[in-house]
């Protein structure tokens, strides 16, 4: 699985969650302060995000320092090449 | 001013229904007979009901972004969208023409998001715990239909929601009229919404044998008072009412539609499920309702009646009503509007207060759609099928009953200065 697809994907599970347009969701936005999400929402997209590519339970604490797009993306590939590693 | 002086005034009115999702569309088909009821696609082969009065034609983007769509069960829709064109209609306005705080709301659902908690629940089982969504809960209570029209339109005022199955609507509108009455607001929302068309309530429902199994002729399945009733048929949608108090209503030049001039609750203390056989529970709320408002029967000239097209209701309202009103039962006229809806359970006392407010306006009522085969023990007026007009009419009761033995009344009347 490539880097741009990986974005891609998180990037659309964003933009149904959330109601925002694609140009919105860029690497630097904000979840709670650029995207308009709430404490639900961000439970809601972690738990898409873990269905969405088959990952273990993502740690509270993991979660909390999640602030970005970016953030998301970079934890989502690192978690997916250490599953890879594993297999 | 003395709090029972306070008068309170109808002033909007917004319907979301199986017969149409605008105030004058949903009117004008009650009276031209038109059933909202047909096959329904979420109950087939198994189910003993397969038919419902759904809500088929509401343009939720109207009112809901996506977003908002999909953090609300669909009951909360309703709610809006009933709430959104009460409110145009009445141009009130928080913030603007009345303070936030004196603006409350008290929209009722008897069940909430059912179809949520059914979905939420085969998640747990089938994916574990940690699936489960974190907008269950908000989507789920049945307060949070009240509670999201609040928010949407700044209503700072008494909020909360009143849980007493079928009549969930009616007694939220009775408790409404006290909050204005007592000087705790001087505007709220009142009403209920429900989604009636879930398949676990409608398989549930089933299962009590409360529904009717008439599949083959949908629009003709409910058939309040008639000898050949078996059961209610499932509807959905909401009715909402802008109630006002009447000084503040004349103060903004307000267009008055009518009255709430009386309110009764009562309680069966009988059974679950089955109304107390001999009326006397409704009749307590009709007497309460009409002492309240300071008339005697002979004032009623129409009655809303609950009408479910159970075989116990009809019969079981029916002698309510004796009771009540006296030999004047078999003068007044008396219509289900169920007919042509279906049950909207938590949300018909505030659909069909709506119809109610209607009648008073136009000067008719709709009739009881589907009466064809007399029942000895349902012999009052029923207008069967066919709305009548009624030149003379002032006073219309409203009532309804819910499982738990809850009954509430509320009489509209005429404003007349």
């Amino acid at each position: 699985m490539d880097a741009a697809s990986v974005a891609d994907r998180v990037k659309s599970i964003i933009v149904e969650q959330l109601g925002v347009r694609e140009d919105q969701v860029v690497t630097d936005a904000r979840f709670i302060e650029d995207l308009n999400a709430d404490s639900l929402d961000t439970v809601e997209l972690v738990m898409k995000f873990e269905s969405e590519f088959g990952l273990p339970t993502i740690p509270d604490d993991v979660v909390e320092n999640m602030q970005t797009v970016g953030k998301a993306v970079e934890y989502i590939e690192k978690a997916l090449a250490e599953k890879g590693g594993e297999a | 001013m003395q709090v029972s002086e306070r008068r309170v005034v109808v002033t909007g009115l917004g319907v979301v229904s199986p017969v149409g999702c605008r105030l004058d569309e949903a009117w004008k088909n009650l009276l031209a007979g038109v059933s909202g009821i047909a096959r329904l696609e979420e109950c087939g082969e198994g189910f003993r009901c397969q038919i419902g009065g759904k809500v088929r034609t509401l343009d939720v983007n109207v009112y809901l972004s996506p977003k908002e769509q999909q953090r609300l069960d669909s009951f909360c829709w309703y709610a809006v969208a009933a709430s959104d064109q009460a409110l145009e209609q009445s141009g009130l306005k928080a913030g603007e023409n009345i303070p936030c705080e004196r603006f409350g709301s008290l929209i009722s659902s008897g069940i909430g998001g059912l179809n949520t908690i059914a979905a939420q629940g085969l998640r747990l089982d089938q994916a574990g715990p940690r699936q489960v969504s974190p907008m269950t809960i908000p989507m789920m209570i049945a307060d949070m239909g009240t509670g999201y029209v609040a928010i949407r339109h700044h209503l700072q005022g008494p909020n909360f929601g009143i849980v007493s199955a079928c009549a969930s609507g009616l007694h939220s509108i009775g408790e409404a009229w006290w909050v204005i009455k007592r000087g705790d607001a001087d505007a709220m929302l009142a009403g209920g919404a429900e989604e009636g068309i879930s398949s676990l309530g409608i398989a549930a429902f089933c299962s009590m044998r409360a529904m009717t199994s008439n599949n083959d002729e949908p629009e003709s399945a409910s058939r309040p008072f008639d000898a050949t009733r078996d059961g209610f048929v499932p509807g959905a949608g909401a009715g909402v009412l802008v109630l006002e108090e009447l000084e503040h209503a004349k103060a903004r030049g307000a267009e008055i539609l009518a009255e709430v001039t009386g309110y009764g609750a009562s309680g069966d203390a009988y059974h679950i499920t089955a109304p107390s056989s001999d009326g006397s529970g409704a009749a307590r709320a009709i007497k309460t309702a009409l002492a309240r408002a300071g008339l005697s029967a002979e004032a009623i000239g129409y009655v809303n009646a609950h009408g479910t097209s159970t075989p116990m209701n009809d019969k079981v309202e029916t002698k309510a009503l004796k009771l009540a009103l006296g030999d004047y039962a078999y003068k007044t006229t008396v219509s289900s509007t169920k007919s042509m809806t279906g049950h909207m359970l938590g949300a018909a006392g505030g659909f069909e207060s709506v119809v109610c407010v209607q009648a008073i306006r136009d000067r008719i009522a709709p009739g009881t759609m589907n009466l064809h085969h007399p029942d000895p023990e349902c012999d009052l007026d029923y207008l069967p099928n066919a709305a009548r007009e009624l030149p003379e009419l002032r006073n219309v009761l409203k009532l309804n009953m819910g499982f738990g033995g809850h009954n509430a009344a509320v009489i509209y009347s005429r404003y007349e200065g």
